[in-house]
């Protein structure tokens, strides 16, 4: 087995950023989430992602505004530890470490120093008041800690702070716990369980307000409470407000108490008007299911996140100004993961009904392609069309999708619908919309491979036992050309599981449970049958390039090789694969197994007995899709380990959906460093816009630097000059005379040639001396000149020759230590 | 247990009238209801709501607003008269017109001594309230338009009055308005309809609630005659708003057109601060139609309308909860037989308001129908309602009785039938409470006023006044309510709202003895035909046996209360309004309330406190051992539900009379409309 040395799985692009409730800062320009393990800083004027606050081990809980000081922010994580960040600049400024996962955490002006985070203790979540120590290490323990409430919700929307933190309001399934601080003394209001219909007074949220002794709660069936006279065992009241017909999932009051904010499954964020609750006001069509809700410290912006991982920013509840696209994840993804050949873009399911796009580099959704074409009904509970399978051919013009309806009742509705490129509008069009393509649902689809030949070719696969090749057809008088089924075939009544093109497009093979059947797709005629029994054959994958001669099938407990020339089994082994991913551009193909409750990951080539590498427990669940998207430029890497990301990067989903990937070391180096470089200008927004274009402005000024540093040889430069600044800079009602100045500005431009000789001799000098320090076995044998060039040259393009050199050089060490051992043996 | 062949009648189309007005009288906890055929009843909150009088309705008497000054109680309605009611004798006792046109509404001061009346010509009119009637004393300045709704000031300084688009705040000494606060009226298309007041209120710390037409609760400063704040609660109107004046007045409900009562809670809007504000809390909405009656007592919201029934909503933070106490209450039938029965001749006798129906049974064998039922005859009453009614075992002789005569005829059957109003009736059978015929029909009892029973004999030649039963003379006593005559014609039991039970010996003539006076009042008596014990039944659920022979408790009834009834048998909420018995089997009392009939046994032992009632199907599929573990002395049948009258015939089949509620429900008139959700 090969070791996976510094290669690390990472959440990558994309992860939840609905995961808990956004914060808007005081000024209203940045937008602080919880994103994966790190926290991102958005800027809520132009959607941008300005930087992400990383350092996290563990999933982010919370992001929260320091009471005490409104320019840092603290966030808790599953990893134990509180951070205290300067998010302008992006600096950890302090780690508190509790020792205990943090599920969300609260603050409040009142208790200065003192953070209640709510940990799961043995059995059921505990609220518990931390205090902070005050040391000025960057690193601290917390030691005093003291239960407040026991029994909690984990769910950050379950507990609130009331009006000047002065009681804490939390609730769990039935019941509302109100915690006076003052008198230490907590209350409890039960709910009936409505017996009717079971857990449907159930809470869900709670808020409280900012001014006044209310505590607003959501509950399951859509109702909202306001409970007042909490302070009484017996005398409480409550009023019931009623407009959502489902859960309540979010409640927020405005800073100043007139308003309540409400949201739930509607996709609608409703307006109250606090003590004049008959008047709302409703922000419909959001475009998912309300999570969270939060108000920004001014009141001046709402900011919504929805189930489909989206923040929206709304100014004044009644425009929607900005919003916030991660990845949209459903409740399941149908489609495999793919790459859209053209973009480069991860595409799978989105929205309901939609096909997003997803740019893995900028980890920013493109755009959403919408597959359906139907109005989506926000309620849960309908059957609804659903994007199930998509596929790419390998230019990229043309898409073809799948949708489906299963309705209880009813027969399956089924379409296959073919998107050609159109290179003006620069999307999707729709081409031919096949209704009821089979008879069941279709299990597989592929397109013909080669790039080389017009014709293009979409073979899916059906529960009804047939498999269906379909071509595009001449063009019609009036419209343009459209798909058109070519041939239909079933072998023995067996129902088709998958279907694979092998890379030169000459051979399809399509799985019939224990069979692989192997045809010719110019004359449609079965070369070959491959089997291999026990066990039906789930995934099938061609092999690329030196390997193309193999075919790689995976049962329920083999991984099988078959070769193709001699038709006969080449090797197999024994592992659960769940999913055998090709990458394109190499021989490399990647399985992912699942055992024991997780999932391994074995790179392997079919060719070589050995695998390339291998992961244990990539984490836990089983993975099914998977993708290997080929990077924008190859990334050098001489460890063995790690060569098989050089052309292109794994991406898979985990059960949680969350979406993963593989970096080596040196890449993370290089974002570190790259993260570091940023220098934040306070007046604009760092936006990557201003970056690539403060970038442009730096290189621009590097090169004049460099060029003038040519220049600076023969002429030193007059804008250097104490006399030139002298006489510009100074105002002119207190400068000499004219004829006094001439002459010292002519004086100026008047420099000795040796003058000139000397600074650069030192300069070479030093430069030399730095070399020497950093670099011990540096040849004694090199002689000046040729360092000048090596430095002349290294100013023209400095990272890249460093690089190189030092790459070469640790070679060279390699080299000779290899050497030696050989000698020694 | 037993096999009935069932008589299931439901041609009985009863139909409750719908409640107009109420008044809570918080000292002596009683709340009176006045329903729009003009009938008060008067509800005994203190013994388990308990429906203790009513005084029948009249033609043209419609009741627009109820007043309870001390224990005297005061009506006014359309017919621009003020009414006092005699409690006792159940009647009107003098009428006064206030010459004002038709009265809206009609208030008292705190100290008792004076009665506001707003009448349709824009009066306020002051009554003195005087020892046995009231006089005119003063008219406050007159104003256009009618006075719709009046509120005195706890200090019975000033008076609030609701108006149309405006309330006026009067100085009670000089008459003069002080105060004039304009309502606005609705928003939309309603802008050019007027706004009703329909209701106001007037707080100690001169607050004045009003609820009006718009949909709108209003809070008003009535020292500055600033708009405080408002609430709208409805898009229709707000008819009903009451304070609960007897506490702090911390609480305010009002009741809406669309079924639903609001309450509004003055509290701090901060834990430790003590400014208060009114804010809208709780909802309760347990009507279909207009909630046109509001009480507010100091555990419960009361709330009566269009649909007939009286709600008792108890405000669950003033009473213990998951007590009897915290149960919601639905008064839907009245706590009185309006069913008479002639076991021997298969008669069934309706009492409505305004009329009586007759009806014979019908008869089967199997499932083969031999006779359907069929209606005899009706008996129209003009302007005065009915109050009470008899049928004779025999089915030969009918009574009933109106608030000021009684009419007796005599029914001969033979193939056709012909009816007979006795003309002749001595003159002591004048207002009576109560008609009972003896078993053999030869006397006809008469509860009559000063606490009496008439004795009448009734042959086919003459009817003849007897005797009058007195238990004690010269003492003035409580009504009697319950009559009731042995089988074998010894003995006559009374019972009277002050819930005492009077034996009297009819071959004798005079008072036998007097049961124990137990402090819940008897909701129905019955003399067993065999053992001779006397059965009673009482509003708080409990049952007593009493041995006539041997003036005391039975050993049964001794047991009973020793071990206690259980839980599930108390926690009714309707009283048992009839007991009848089974000739064939002497340990059988069947009683019935509206829910359920029961069949009690006495040679089987009481369940066990907190028993749970078997179904008898259930019952059935069990093991034979174990059923006769289960048994017990308490058969409760639930299959027939919302029971007029439940009675065993001579020859043992079973009268079942249903009124089931929602045909009830149906004959109303249709609701304001609603956006109902998904529709």
């Amino acid at each position: 087995m090969v070791e996976h040395g510094d290669i690390r799985v990472v959440h990558c692009g994309g992860s939840k950023i609905n995961f808990r409730d956004p914060v808007i800062t005081h000024d209203s320009r940045f937008l602080l989430c919880a994103s994966g393990e790190a926290v991102k800083v958005f800027s809520t004027s132009t959607e941008e992602c300005i930087h992400e606050l990383r350092g996290h081990t563990g999933l982010v809980t919370g992001v929260l505004l320091r009471p005490s000081n409104h320019l840092q922010v603290y966030s808790s994580s599953l990893d134990g530890t509180l951070r205290l960040w300067d998010f302008t600049d992006g600096i950890l400024i302090k780690t508190c470490v509790i020792g205990y996962p943090i599920y969300s955490f609260y603050a409040s002006d009142k208790h200065e120093n003192v953070i209640f985070i709510v940990a799961s203790m043995p059995k059921r979540f505990q609220l518990v008041a931390v205090h902070l120590p005050q040391s000025g290490d960057q690193m601290v323990e917390a030691q005093e800690l003291s239960a407040v409430l026991s029994g909690v919700n984990p769910n950050p929307a379950a507990i609130a702070f009331g009006r000047g933190g002065e009681f804490i309001a939390s609730v769990n399934d039935l019941q509302l716990e109100v915690y006076f601080f003052k008198k230490q003394k907590s209350y409890r209001f039960f709910l009936k369980e409505d017996n009717k219909k079971g857990g449907w007074n159930t809470f869900t949220c709670v808020a409280c307000h900012p001014k006044d002794d209310c505590i607003a709660t959501g509950h399951e069936d859509g109702k909202i409470r306001l409970w007042r006279n909490f302070n009484h065992k017996k005398e409480y009241t409550y009023s019931t407000l009623h407009w959502h017909h489902s859960t309540v999932s979010s409640l927020c009051f405005t800073p100043e108490g007139t308003n309540l904010l409400s949201g739930g499954v509607e996709s609608v964020l409703v307006q109250w008007r606090y003590n004049q609750e008959s008047e709302r006001d409703f922000l419909p069509r959001l475009g998912g299911a309300i999570t969270h809700i939060t108000v920004s410290p001014d009141g001046s912006l709402f900011c919504t996140s929805h189930s489909d991982n989206k923040i929206t920013i709304i100014q004044s509840c009644v425009k929607v100004s900005a919003v916030i696209q991660g990845l949209v994840k459903g409740d399941s993804i149908r489609t495999d993961l793919m790459m859209d050949p053209r973009s480069k873009a991860l595409v799978l399911n989105g929205k309901p009904g939609h096909l997003q796009f997803y740019s893995l580099q900028r980890d920013k959704l493109l755009y959403n392609l919408d597959i359906v074409q139907q109005e989506y009904i926000h309620e849960s509970g309908l059957q609804q069309f659903e994007v199930v399978k998509a596929a790419f051919d390998a230019s990229g013009s043309w898409l073809a999708t799948v949708e489906e309806r299963h309705q209880k009742a009813a027969e399956l509705e089924l379409n296959l619908k073919l998107w050609a490129f159109d290179e003006q509008t620069q999307s999707f069009v729709l081409n031919t919309t096949i209704s009821a393509p089979h008879d069941a649902q279709i299990t597989a689809m592929c397109f013909c491979q080669p790039t080389d030949s017009q014709t293009t070719l979409l073979v899916s696969t059906s529960k009804d036992g047939h498999f269906k090749a379909w071509q595009l057809a001449a063009p019609a008088h009036t419209e343009g050309p459209s798909w058109l089924c070519d041939f239909v075939s079933a072998y023995h009544g067996l129902v088709p599981e998958c279907c694979s093109f092998s890379a030169d497009g000459s051979l399809l093979a399509v799985v019939f449970q224990e069979v692989v059947t192997v045809w010719s797709p110019s004359t449609w005629e079965l070369l070959t049958t491959l089997s291999q029994p026990p066990g039906a054959v789930s995934d099938l994958c061609f092999g690329r390039l030196s390997c193309s001669k193999y075919l790689l099938g995976t049962t329920a407990s083999n991984l099988l090789c078959w070769n193709l020339l001699t038709c006969s089994l080449e090797w197999t082994t024994s592992m659960d694969v769940r999913r055998l991913v090709a990458d394109p551009l190499s021989e490399n193909m990647a399985a992912f197994c699942y055992q024991s409750g997780s999932t391994d990951l074995f790179v392997f080539k079919p060719s070589e007995p050995r695998p390339l590498f291998s992961h244990k427990a990539v984490c836990s669940g089983k993975v099914t899709q998977a993708v290997f998207a080929p990077r924008e430029e190859m990334l050098e890497s001489c460890e063995e380990s790690s060569q098989w990301l050089n052309r292109s990067q794994l991406y898979f989903l985990t059960q949680q959906m969350d979406l993963m990937t593989f970096t080596t070391k040196a890449e993370e180096d290089r974002l570190l460093a790259s993260s570091k470089q940023l220098v934040i200008d306070d007046s604009v927004a760092m936006t990557p816009f201003y970056l690539l274009l403060g970038k442009h402005r730096q290189q621009q000024q590097e090169h004049q630097d460099s060029d003038s540093s040519l220049w600076a040889e023969r002429t030193a430069l007059p804008q250097t000059s104490a006399s030139m600044k002298e006489l510009l800079q100074t105002p002119a009602h207190v400068l000499p005379s004219t004829s006094y100045l001439c002459s010292m500005f002519v004086q100026s431009l008047l420099i000795s040639v040796s003058d000139a000789r000397s600074a650069h001799a030192e300069e070479e000098m030093e430069s030399e001396k730095e070399e020497e320090d950093s670099e011990e076995e540096m040849e004694s044998s090199r002689s000046k000149p040729e360092l000048a060039a090596a430095a002349a040259t290294e100013s023209d393009t400095p990272a890249l020759t460093k690089a190189q050199a030092r790459e070469l050089r640790r070679v060279r060490k390699l080299d000779h230590s290899w050497l030696a051992g050989l000698l020694d043996s | 247990m037993g096999e009935f062949k069932v008589h299931r009648v439901r041609f009985f189309d009863y139909m409750p009238s719908a409640i107009r007005t109420m008044a809570f009288n918080s000292q002596t906890e009683r709340l009176a209801v006045a329903r729009a055929d003009g009938a008060v009843e008067i509800f005994n909150f203190n013994d388990n709501f308990f429906q203790e009088k009513v005084i029948p309705g009249q033609d043209g008497r419609a009741t627009e607003a109820l007043c309870w000054v001390g224990h005297r109680l005061f009506s006014a309605g359309l017919n621009g008269e003020i009414t006092e009611y005699d409690l006792e004798n159940l009647r009107p006792q003098y009428t006064v017109d206030a010459y004002g046109g038709p009265i809206w509404t009609i208030s008292s001061n705190s100290q008792g001594t004076q009665l506001a009346v707003g009448c349709e010509d824009g009066t306020v009119k002051i009554f003195a309230i005087l020892e046995e009637r009231i006089q005119f004393q003063r008219n406050l300045n007159r104003h256009k338009g009618r006075i719709i709704s009046l509120c005195w000031h706890p200090s019975s300084a000033q008076i609030a009055a609701g108006m149309t688009d405006m309330i006026k705040i009067f100085d009670a000494e000089t008459g003069h308005a002080t105060r004039r606060l304009l309502v606005d009226r609705a928003m939309g298309a309603s802008k050019n309809k007027e706004v009703v007041v329909w209701s106001v209120g007037y707080l100690s710390d001169h607050t004045i609630i009003s609820g009006d037409s718009a949909g709108k609760v209003q809070i008003w400063n009535g020292l500055t005659g600033t708009l405080v704040r408002t609430y709208l609660v409805t898009k229709w109107d707000v008819l009903s708003l009451v304070i609960n004046a007897s506490q702090d007045e911390s609480s305010v409900i009002a009741g809406t057109s669309e079924g639903t009562v609001i309450q509004f809670q003055f509290i701090s809007s901060t834990v430790d601060q003590h400014d208060k504000e009114w804010v809208r809390t709780r909802t309760f909405r347990n009507h279909s139609h207009d909630v046109s009656a509001l009480a507010h007592t100091d555990t419960a919201v009361v709330s009566g309308g269009m649909d007939t029934q009286l709600v008792v909503r108890p405000l669950l933070d003033k009473v213990e909860k998951n007590t009897q106490e915290s149960a919601l209450r639905k008064i839907a039938f009245p706590h009185r037989s309006l069913v008479g029965c002639a076991k021997k001749a298969g008669l069934l006798l309706f009492q409505f308001p305004d009329r009586l129906e007759l009806w014979k049974l019908g008869e089967s064998e199997g499932h083969v129908c031999l006779m359907y039922p069929y209606f005899v005859c009706r008996f129209l009453q003009g302007e005065d309602h009915i109050c009470c009614s008899a049928l004779s075992a025999c089915g030969g002789w009918l009574a009933y009785s109106t608030v000021s005569s009684v009419r007796l005829y005599r029914i001969q059957y033979n193939n056709t039938i012909s009816i007979n109003k006795v003309s002749k009736l001595p003159k002591e059978l004048r207002s009576v409470h109560q008609l009972c015929f003896s078993s053999d029909s030869s006397k006809l009892f008469a509860s009559s006023c000063q606490s009496s029973v008439i004795v009448v004999a009734v042959s086919q030649q003459e009817c003849r006044y007897l005797h009058t039963l007195k238990h004690k003379t010269g003492e003035w006593k409580a009504r009697m309510h319950l009559l009731c005559a042995s089988d074998d014609g010894k003995w006559l039991a009374t019972a009277n709202t002050d819930c005492e039970i009077h034996i009297y010996n009819l071959h004798k003539m005079k008072l036998h003895c007097m049961v124990p006076v137990y402090n819940s009042c008897p909701t129905t008596i019955a003399i067993h035909p065999v053992t001779n014990n006397l059965i009673s039944v009482h509003a708080d659920q409990q049952i007593f046996e009493f041995s006539l022979v041997q003036k005391e408790y039975t050993q049964w009834s001794r047991r009973l209360q020793a071990q206690g009834l259980l839980s599930l048998w108390l926690e009714r909420d309707t009283p048992i309004t009839h007991i009848t018995f089974n000739p064939k089997n002497p340990d059988h009392i069947i009683l019935h309330d509206t829910y359920m009939f029961c069949i009690i046994d006495q040679s089987l032992p009481f369940p066990e406190l907190n028993a749970v009632l078997w179904n008898q199907m259930t019952l059935k599929s069990l093991p034979v051992s174990q059923r006769i573990g289960q048994s017990h002395a308490f058969k409760i049948c639930k299959s027939f539900q919302h029971l007029m009258c439940v009675s065993l015939l001579e020859d043992l089949s079973l009268v079942v009379v249903e009124r089931p509620l929602l045909d009830i429900m149906s004959q109303l008139p249709a609701p304001v409309r609603q956006k109902k959700f998904a529709t």
